[in-house]
């Protein structure tokens, strides 16, 4: 099925405490994106305000509990609750994470890291697979941020997620933040990842905010927090990438320490500058 | 190679060892690195109970609250990715927890909240307006089986729950005197939920009505224990606030 991509403009996270004045104002914003989890109730407010909302923007969804990564197979009972998702919203867009989140023991609720190695890379592109076979569509799949290293690992991270989507057919979400957090935490460079991401697999791209603690070493260790505004050195990076790949479509992920919508908006006017600013750049070449 | 079991048995147990085979760039074991999805599952964990009860948050105080809630967390994991329900069972923990036993109201009140959010996230229906029933003679409305709406939730509780939730919606709170029961109906007439404290006559009537009793069976049960009891005007205040489905049409054509 074809759906409209997202525009290559700002998106925010969609926050219940946003609706009404989201509703009211229809600020200037390129998309929204949810947390299919959070709207997986069979009905109430959440349903009828995010109608209300997709009827003026298009929508990203942005899955946190498929656990692609898992070494079990995936949860056909959530395939079938995001089909649903997905026949009645028409995303346009659906997006998930190369990461685990769920064993034996019930739900994590946390990103959890995969090594990269030929049997992961087997098991992750079969269940993209199954995904995209299960929803009808193409999906993104999105780079983590991680805090440890596989010792077993024998592939590199952006040669792992171009082998998935060179052979499942998927697209990739670029989560600039993630690539600083784990560029920072695994002494890696930041813009040499980018300037090696397959770009032209790139169907989003996400910004959010970190914080900063230390090792057992008492070095740096970023963590991927959403819990403030995007930093300088991600900004600076981000406009590397969008050097790189021309305007995307760019969300900014504010999910914990929710401030005010306008606080948000003065975020979106930054991506917007940077956007523009490439615009400008292809118009005078 | 490290296994996602052996990843979330340390995850899930402090006490456990980082698991093999993880580690920082220097090629370190690094205990601080693998604290970050430890904090990470728990936190998450945490903040998922304090957005579902924020009242019980708020009566008891941050710190005790997250101290409670890691307890909860660390014995009961979510059994999916979709947390709404995550909790259900928190208020039979609160009720166990000894620390919390000062303030006996805590267990109702988060069996309230928890209430609440199954009412919040309830399947949309066409509520009975209390006009539906206006053609419906007296035998045809002693036999009829009217369903709950979907959003209706009922709690009981020999604390006045409903007032001390209330007073927590406005600020500053004012503390309700904490004595006497309360029957608490939550309803979703429109957009959102509604709070009402009803007598326990009427609660005794939906109780009856929501186990699958006619009207007419439903009205005698309430009668049994409350000779007063008006279920006419019951009947029609209730319908007002939204707590049945509307008629299916076989029952609209009787």
């Amino acid at each position: 099925m074809f759906h409209d991509p997202l525009p290559a403009r700002p998106g925010l996270g969609l926050k219940p405490q946003h609706y009404a004045q989201i509703i009211a104002e229809k600020p200037d914003l390129g998309f929204f994106e949810v947390h299919a989890e959070n709207y997986m109730g069979e009905g109430g407010p959440p349903h009828r305000y995010l109608s209300a909302i997709c009827a003026d923007y298009p929508l990203s969804l942005h899955g946190v509990g498929l656990s692609i990564g898992g070494e079990a197979p995936l949860d056909r009972d959530h395939l079938k609750r995001l089909r649903a998702l997905v026949e009645r919203y028409q995303p346009a867009s659906f997006s998930e994470h190369l990461a685990w989140s769920s064993h034996d023991e019930g739900y994590l609720n946390d990103l959890l890291p995969v090594p990269y190695t030929p049997e992961t890379l087997e098991r992750v592109v079969a269940h993209v697979d199954e995904v995209q076979q299960a929803l009808g569509r193409r999906m993104l799949l999105e780079n983590p941020s991680t805090y440890v290293l596989f010792e077993e690992s024998t592939i590199e991270e952006v040669d792992f997620l171009a082998a998935i989507a060179d052979r499942t057919g998927c697209g990739l979400l670029l989560d600039v933040n993630n690539v600083m957090v784990s560029a920072v935490n695994h002494r890696l460079d930041p813009v040499a990842y980018i300037d090696r991401f397959p770009v032209h697999h790139v169907g989003e791209i996400h910004l959010a905010g970190y914080d900063e603690t230390t090792d057992d070493a008492g070095e740096r260790l970023l963590i991927d927090a959403h819990g403030s505004r995007v930093r300088p050195d991600v900004f600076a990076l981000y406009r590397h990438t969008i050097i790189r790949t021309g305007a995307l479509p760019t969300l900014v992920e504010w999910d914990n320490n929710v401030p005010a919508f306008d606080v948000l908006m003065d975020e979106v006017r930054l991506v917007d500058e940077v956007l523009d600013g490439t615009l400008n750049r292809r118009l005078a070449s | 190679m490290t296994s996602q079991s052996q990843f979330t048995r340390a995850l899930t147990d402090p006490a456990q060892p980082v698991p093999a085979g993880l580690v920082s760039p220097r090629g370190s074991v690094d205990s601080k690195r693998f604290a970050v999805y430890r904090n990470n599952v728990h936190v998450s964990l945490v903040g998922a109970l304090a957005a579902r009860f924020p009242v019980t948050r708020q009566l008891v105080g941050e710190e005790f609250f997250a101290g409670m809630a890691r307890l909860y967390v660390g014995q009961t994991k979510p059994k999916g990715p979709v947390l709404l329900h995550y909790g259900d069972s928190f208020p039979d923990f609160v009720a166990q927890f000894p620390p919390a036993s000062g303030l006996p109201y805590l267990p109702d009140l988060a069996r309230l909240e928890a209430a609440w959010t199954d009412a919040y996230n309830a399947a949309d229906v066409d509520v009975l307006v209390p006009a539906d029933l206006s053609t419906i003679g007296g035998d045809a409305l002693a036999a009829l089986d009217l369903t709950l709406a979907p959003s209706t939730r009922l709690v009981r509780s020999g604390f006045p729950v409903g007032s001390l939730w209330s007073a927590h919606q406005t600020t500053p709170v004012s503390i309700p005197a904490l004595s006497g029961s309360e029957c608490v109906l939550l309803t979703r007439p429109e957009a959102d939920i509604r709070l009402t404290i009803i007598p326990p006559a009427a609660f005794a009537f939906l109780k009856a009505i929501g186990q699958g009793l006619p009207l007419g069976q439903a009205s005698e049960a309430a009668l049994t224990d409350f000779p007063d009891f008006d279920p006419g005007a019951a009947l029609v205040g209730l319908a007002g606030l939204g707590a049945f489905a509307a008629l299916t049409k076989e029952q609209a054509d009787v």
